[in-house]
């Protein structure tokens, strides 16, 4: 690992550069038709580097990362899979990189065969009428999603719907999506044993409601078995069912949430499809629907002359002026196209049948760490239920007796080279690890995950200070958070 | 099985630790008529590596290649092969949000690296972590202005006609269940400009914002100080709108007018994204310091450990929706960490000198380019104004027409203007730093053919 702490901006020395990598510097009488009013008076303090500086920096930065290719990463709700590198390749071919967004579907045609087939196999796979891979990221499906709740009951002059309900464990963002759709959020409470409390939802069920967001299986890591039960309700009430797909892992090829009732639902393909999640983005996130909505999917979309009584076989772009129903754009172009081409390979080396095992095998390997980590004296939330592809883990009792919390066993982890799960979430189970090790790890990594927990439990309870203030091996040790957000240093300055 | 470990012994194993005979018994809280079972049968069979390869790079070639003259927000530029080979390095291609600091201080240190680029471009002092694209990104701009702009009640925003159609459609999908109202500004028909005289009737009236677009769609420049500084006379906060490249050679935001601009927000493509048909690319989007708690996604800062070292955390995420939920600044909750990343790379390699290179050559070769079409009988600049890197044309037959000519001999020959100015002979081009001398004449002579 590299200690290289120095700024890039640190490394630089006035009028050094890459000269290989920019064109010649154009004269000033090329410049001339720029009134001078608009032209920028002091070069912006950009580094001045040579090439190589500039790739060792930022080799000797990435060291500093965890990441899958060199750790379990077992982030709960996050789907940490294997990214295969051959999907990278294939995106990165000349001919996707160098297409421009705007080219005319003469031009396009690779391109739009394979957003084709990606729609129809998640249509597919997900028990959906229609698809629309515009939305660049999970949140941003979810806005597609409720807004075509919206514009639905608006189509139809239902305009008393103001509300959504939300079971208390799902996501922030889906609380924050509705707001920002125009609606008031409801919460409804979630029983001791992780399912949605039923008699409170049907209460909450009104004409104010517009639709219910939810996750299946839930943010507590088990499926919701009163799922037809919830479905009824909510329709009943005239809303729809939103079907938020951050833990689609769970059940691809075992259940789809067309089969459910879901009106709306979106995908997270840096979760499911493996595309990278490339330190917090890009990810991608497709919305499918049932018939009713169907008029509304974001564009544009791949379409196919036979659909429309052709027979060329030519793709071509549905957009607003073949949909006008449609929620329209939500980016400048179609979204990240450069993931969706990721997760078509992706799919396409799956099939039907690898489609059905990663549902399966991300459920075996979740059982078996929560059976394995019980065994150690691990608490789990909800210790009665099957995990799905993910599971919690309560530390409250050992926090109280031992004043050692879920923070500090997650920093205590880094200490053995394994990335921690995600902490506090969800919000209702106290000082709980919620751990999903993704169907792609295999026996031997979990097993050296559990070896490690063991140790850490035997740290708390006879040396805690050695979990308290760790961690000891990384390049740094716990951060003044307090200091960050109370002096904010946001941008270096000399 | 691809991308699955296991052999027959470690199921087994795992089975025998969890007490269930088969994989499917996991399953059993699932009612049984809601599996999926034979429904998935319209799913093909999956390939190999190999086979799958060879299919996408036969698509790939498919989309075959073309000169393009194709602008309109998205823009060809020389990628240093340095870029995305460090890019996709597995320290950060796999690495996720930075969630636990300590272990992500390479991405951590990178995107406040970022951040510093972004305001030293931008002349502002704060930038986030990027968002989505430049058309969100302006969505996120307007809506952050109405919690921003203290002294305005309003829920409207000013956006120029001339501003990106892509943009304002993008943006209006995004805000406008929330009750804002975009309200359009003409632009002059003679300049190509939008003028201070065409907000006159919107004097004295609340508005949260104006958005200011420099260059505008058309490639034009505006008098962006003028246009500031009217905006803030009338109570209202500016939101920037700029293409990155042009700010090595142009007045950055910060400095617009007398106060200089309170949010900036555009497209980070041209910083070393390939065009890629759309994405992903990223927005950048940087702040005056005192509207920084208003400012969406994630944001970096500096601090120190507890032994008094440099280190760097996500800081301020009492904005965002994983602590507020209902209540947070968006919803948004990824930034475009791998493209930042690139963009990052990309924008040290060229330092300030080297960005400034590709900017004039940008002009350069579009002045040129529209020097050679309009030599065409027929063919003339659209608007007066000057232009930074794309000019608007005006043909002497329909432009949907002469495109659909061109492309047949394999020359994009930019984009229509047709449908969304009702300009049906007008055409708006882009050259970059990428195009030759012999590629520009190769579009003269194409147009010159398909004219006659």
């Amino acid at each position: 690992m590299s200690n290289e702490t120095t700024l890039i901006f640190q490394h630089s020395r006035p009028g050094r550069s890459a000269t290989a990598q920019a064109p010649k510097p154009v004269s000033e009488d090329q410049l001339s038709a720029i009134p001078a009013s608009l032209r920028r008076k002091n070069k912006p303090g950009l580094p001045e580097v040579g090439e190589l500086e500039v790739v060792r920096h930022y080799t000797n930065l990435s060291t500093k990362n965890f990441a899958i290719d060199k750790q379990f990463y077992p982030l709960g709700s996050c789907t940490m899979k294997y990214n295969p590198r051959g999907a990278n390749r294939a995106a990165m071919l000349p001919g996707f990189l160098n297409r421009h967004p705007l080219a005319p579907a003469s031009h396009s045609q690779g391109y739009l065969a394979c957003m084709y087939e990606l729609q129809n196999f998640l249509k597919e796979v997900t028990g959906m009428k229609g698809v629309s891979l515009a939305p660049m990221a999970g949140a941003q499906g979810e806005f597609a999603g409720v807004a075509m709740i919206r514009a639905y009951h608006e189509a139809r002059g239902d305009d008393a719907r103001t509300e959504i309900l939300i079971p208390e464990a799902a996501h922030g963002t889906n609380p924050a999506t509705a707001v920002m759709c125009g609606y008031k959020v409801r919460e409804v409470p979630v029983g001791k044993n992780g399912d949605v409390d039923l008699e409170a939802l049907k209460e909450a069920c009104g004409p104010q409601t517009a639709g219910l967001m939810m996750t299946n299986p839930s943010t507590c890591g088990v499926f919701e078995r009163q799922i037809e039960a919830i479905s009824k309700a909510v329709h009943d009430a005239g809303g729809l069912l939103y079907y938020d797909g951050a833990n689609l892992n769970a059940i691809l090829g075992k259940v789809r949430p067309g089969d459910m009732g879901f009106d709306v639902i979106h995908m997270n393909l840096h979760k499911t499809f493996a595309t990278p999640h490339g330190g917090g983005g890009p990810g991608a996130g497709p919305v499918g629907v049932s018939q009713r909505l169907l008029d509304y999917l974001p564009t544009p979309m791949a379409g196919r002359d036979e659909e429309s009584g052709g027979s060329s076989g030519e793709y071509h772009w549905i957009d607003t002026d073949t949909l006008p129903t449609s929620i329209g754009h939500l980016s400048a172009f179609m979204g990240n196209a450069g993931v969706l081409l990721r997760a078509y390979f992706y799919a396409m080396v799956l099939g039907r049948q690898g489609m059905i095992r990663v549902g399966e095998y991300s459920t075996l390997a979740a059982n078996y760490l929560l059976k394995r980590l019980e065994a150690i004296g691990c608490q789990a939330a909800y210790p009665d239920r099957r995990a799905s592809h993910e599971f919690i883990l309560t530390f409250a009792k050992l926090a109280k007796d031992q004043h050692v919390t879920a923070l500090d066993i997650a920093k205590r982890l880094l200490d053995y080279n394994q990335h921690a799960p995600t902490i506090y979430f969800p919000l209702l189970v106290p000082e709980c690890f919620l751990i999903e090790p993704t169907e792609t790890e295999t026996k031997e990594a979990m097993d050296d995950f559990v070896d490690a927990m063991e140790q850490i439990l035997n740290e708390a309870k006879t040396d805690p200070e050695t979990v308290t203030e760790a961690p000891f091996t990384q390049p740094v040790r716990r951060l003044d958070e307090v200091k960050a957000a109370k002096e904010l240093d946001l941008v270096w300055s000399e | 099985m691809p991308y699955i470990p296991h052999t027959e012994d470690d199921v087994q194993a795992m089975l025998a630790a969890i007490g269930a005979d088969s994989i499917e018994q996991l399953f059993d809280e699932i009612p049984a008529h809601l599996k999926a079972g034979s429904s998935l049968d319209a799913l093909p069979e999956g390939q190999g590596e190999m086979e799958v390869t060879r299919l996408m790079a036969d698509r790939a070639e498919q989309d075959r290649f073309a000169l393009s003259f194709i602008g309109g927000g998205a823009y060809a530029h020389h990628i240093p092969a340095a870029v995305w080979e460090i890019a996709t390095r597995g320290e950060y291609y796999t690495a996720y949000t930075p969630y636990q600091a300590e272990a992500s201080q390479g991405t951590l240190q990178v995107i406040y690296e970022y951040q510093t680029l972004i305001a030293r471009l931008t002349g502002m002092d704060v930038s986030n972590a990027s968002v989505y694209d430049g058309a969100s990104g302006l969505a996120e701009a307007v809506l952050m202005s109405l919690r921003a702009n203290r002294k305005s009640k309003s829920r409207k925003v000013l956006v120029p006609e001339a501003l990106n159609p892509r943009y304002r459609s993008a943006c209006d999908a995004i805000v406008r269940n929330q009750d804002v109202e975009l309200v359009s500004v003409p632009f002059c028909t003679d300049a190509g400009q939008t003028l201070v005289d065409g907000l006159k009737e919107h004097e004295g009236q609340d508005f949260a914002a104006l958005v200011i677009s420099q260059p505008n769609y058309f490639g034009s420049l505006e008098d962006v100080d003028a246009l500031t500084d009217w905006a803030h006379a009338n109570g209202m906060l500016v939101i920037a709108v700029v293409n990155p490249t042009s700010l090595a050679l142009l007045t950055p935001p910060g400095e617009w007018g007398e106060q200089g601009a309170d949010i900036v927000v555009g497209e980070g493509q041209p910083l070393g994204i390939p065009l890629s048909s759309g994405g992903p690319y990223f927005g950048f989007m940087a702040c005056t310091k005192k509207h920084v708690r208003q400012m969406p996604g994630r944001i970096i800062g500096r601090t120190i450990d507890m032994e008094g070292k440099q280190g760097f955390t996500l800081t301020l995420q009492a904005r965002e929706q994983h602590i507020r939920r209902s209540k947070a600044t968006s919803n948004i909750c990824t930034n475009q960490g791998l493209a930042m990343t690139a963009a990052t790379i990309y924008t040290s390699l060229l330092g300030p000198d080297g960005l400034a290179s590709v900017a004039g050559h940008c002009h350069a070769n579009t002045q040129k380019l529209a020097d050679k079409l309009c030599a065409l009988d027929g063919v003339e600049r659209a608007f007066t104004a000057p232009v930074f890197h794309e000019v608007a044309l005006t043909l002497p037959q329909d432009a949907d027409t002469v495109l659909a000519k061109l492309a047949e001999k394999d020359i994009l020959g930019g984009l229509s203007l047709a449908k969304d100015y009702s300009m049906k002979n007008a055409i708006l081009v882009n050259a970059t730093e990428v195009h030759t001398e012999g590629d520009l004449d190769l579009f003269a002579q194409a147009l010159k053919e398909v004219l006659a």
